[in-house]
């Protein structure tokens, strides 16, 4: 009992800041954790726009590496098959990429899905104004807020993309498999494979995090009095 | 500080001004106060006399126009972002009319959160979060959500809540302005007894003529001044002038 005073006593000693405010980042974490599931709904409507670009960008991509599989194999027949798919392939050829036109949808996809992140975390922020408010109250930081929100979509943009790098995946090669054969599974480049799904995955969580930077400012800066002031 | 000298807050010629749109609005006029530690008070007044705004200068959530603020005789204008924080997480307990339970956590999470930004280790902020649940009368609802527990329950969370960090002083903004006569009472019993067993300083902002019963001191506001100061005993005599004038 002695003991473990004076070991009480000497941990306080070491401390070097007295007047500080924390919050543990496993406990950030769990918060962020529970206040995903605590409004699912929300948070499953925010990561669908994220889902769908996500798997839209993968399966053009992995489309692509396909076609290239299938044109590395320099078979006559399959070059043919894949200019009634519908590839640009010219003679000369030896490796497909991106149309103009299909860079310019995926371009476009993600800046609306991007808008559409931003606008769902606006809204989600002024639904939780006033638990901002109190957590300022309780003595939060503008950084704890700020490490919330993006706690709440780095886990968002990871699921989400995830879930919709396979979901592209899957389609582009349900769809390389109809129209190619076979085919297109035993000349399909594994490695192009992973890293398309791999950069369709990092553009998603980039896309959470940049989409929720504007509305986690904003309720990081709200005073404490202003939050309180709003009518639930 | 010296013991003769314990004004846990202090108010000095505070003024504050709204600007809304063109026009200005002067919520406070110049209000000087003094708050002994541990005692029990009350500031009266109708809506739009300026109590909220001087309650919210006290808690350090807003900064008076002019005038100075002194939480423990720190001037509150003088800290940074930090050390409100942390003025906010240790010296003060709030308490809203409207609870602010955060709805996402369980009661014993919302009592435990301010311990956490106190740095405290998991499990004692969890044994500590029971004992406070437990002198409110909530241990058996610890892992209920606010949706789960009626609004008294709801304020007591929030009592349990206020109380976390020992903190000096509580505020309490209209504690029972959302709830019936009863609950009402029980919190304000509750709140009296808090203040009596642990000497905390209680500040609550009300129009609840309930609350006179308990107050050591009542602090009238009329139009952004001070109207007057009443003590417990001269109180007795005006209640009955209040009970005529209702």
């Amino acid at each position: 009992m002695a003991l473990e005073q004076i070991r009480l006593r000497t941990n306080a000693k070491k401390r070097p800041m007295d007047r500080q405010v924390v919050l543990p980042f496993r406990k950030s974490f769990e918060i962020a954790f529970k206040s995903i599931r605590a409004r699912f709904t929300r948070s499953l409507i925010t990561t669908m726009s994220l889902i769908l670009a996500v798997a839209f960008l993968c399966f053009i991509q992995i489309s692509t590496d396909v076609a290239n599989g299938l044109l590395s194999t320099q078979n006559i027949e399959r070059r043919q098959a894949l200019i009634r798919a519908g590839y640009d392939v010219q003679p000369e050829d030896t490796r497909i990429g991106n149309t103009p036109q299909q860079k310019w949808i995926v371009i476009l996809s993600l800046l609306v899905c991007i808008v559409g992140i931003v606008n769902a975390q606006l809204m989600a922020v002024t639904e939780r104004f006033r638990e901002i408010g109190t957590m300022k109250c309780l003595g939060a930081l503008d950084r704890f807020i700020l490490r919330l929100f993006f706690l709440e979509a780095g886990m968002q943009g990871l699921i989400g993309s995830a879930l919709g790098s396979l979901a592209g995946g899957v389609f582009a090669l349900l769809n390389a498999l109809i129209q190619f054969k076979f085919a297109a599974l035993t000349y399909l480049p594994w490695e192009d494979v992973a890293v398309s799904m791999a950069t369709a995955m990092g553009v998603g969580c980039f896309l959470s995090l940049a989409g929720v930077m504007y509305p986690a400012i904003l309720a990081a800066r709200m005073q404490p009095v202003e939050a309180m002031r709003i009518e639930e | 500080m010296m013991a003769t000298n314990s004004h846990i807050v202090r108010v000095s010629n505070v003024t504050k001004t709204f600007q809304l749109g063109k026009i200005e609005v002067q919520a406070l006029k110049g209000v000087d106060l003094e708050v002994a530690a541990g005692k029990y008070i009350s500031i009266m007044g109708p809506s739009g006399s300026g109590k909220s705004t001087l309650f919210n200068m006290i808690g350090g959530l807003d900064k008076p126009t002019s005038g100075k603020v002194y939480i423990d005789e720190v001037d509150i204008a003088q800290l940074d972002a930090y050390e409100l924080a942390w003025l906010r997480c240790r010296k003060i307990g709030y308490i809203f009319q409207t609870f602010n339970i955060i709805q996402v956590m369980t009661a014993l999470e919302n009592v435990t959160l301010p311990m956490v930004f106190a740095g405290m280790g998991n499990d004692s902020a969890v044994e500590k979060g029971m004992q406070l649940l437990k002198l409110v009368g909530l241990e058996e609802r610890f892992n209920h959500k606010p949706f789960e527990l009626s609004g008294g329950q709801q304020q007591r969370v929030a009592i349990a809540r206020s109380l976390a960090n020992d903190p000096a002083i509580i505020l309490a903004d209209e504690p029972t302005g959302n709830l019936d006569l009863t609950t009402g009472e029980e919190i304000i019993a509750l709140l009296k007894r808090l203040s009596e067993e642990r000497g905390v300083t209680i500040i609550s902002a009300t129009h609840d003529f309930k609350m006179l019963n308990v107050s050591d001191q009542v602090i009238w506001i009329r139009d952004g001044r001070i109207d007057k100061i009443e003590d417990r005993k001269e109180l007795s005599i005006s209640v009955g002038k209040i009970d005529t004038r209702e």
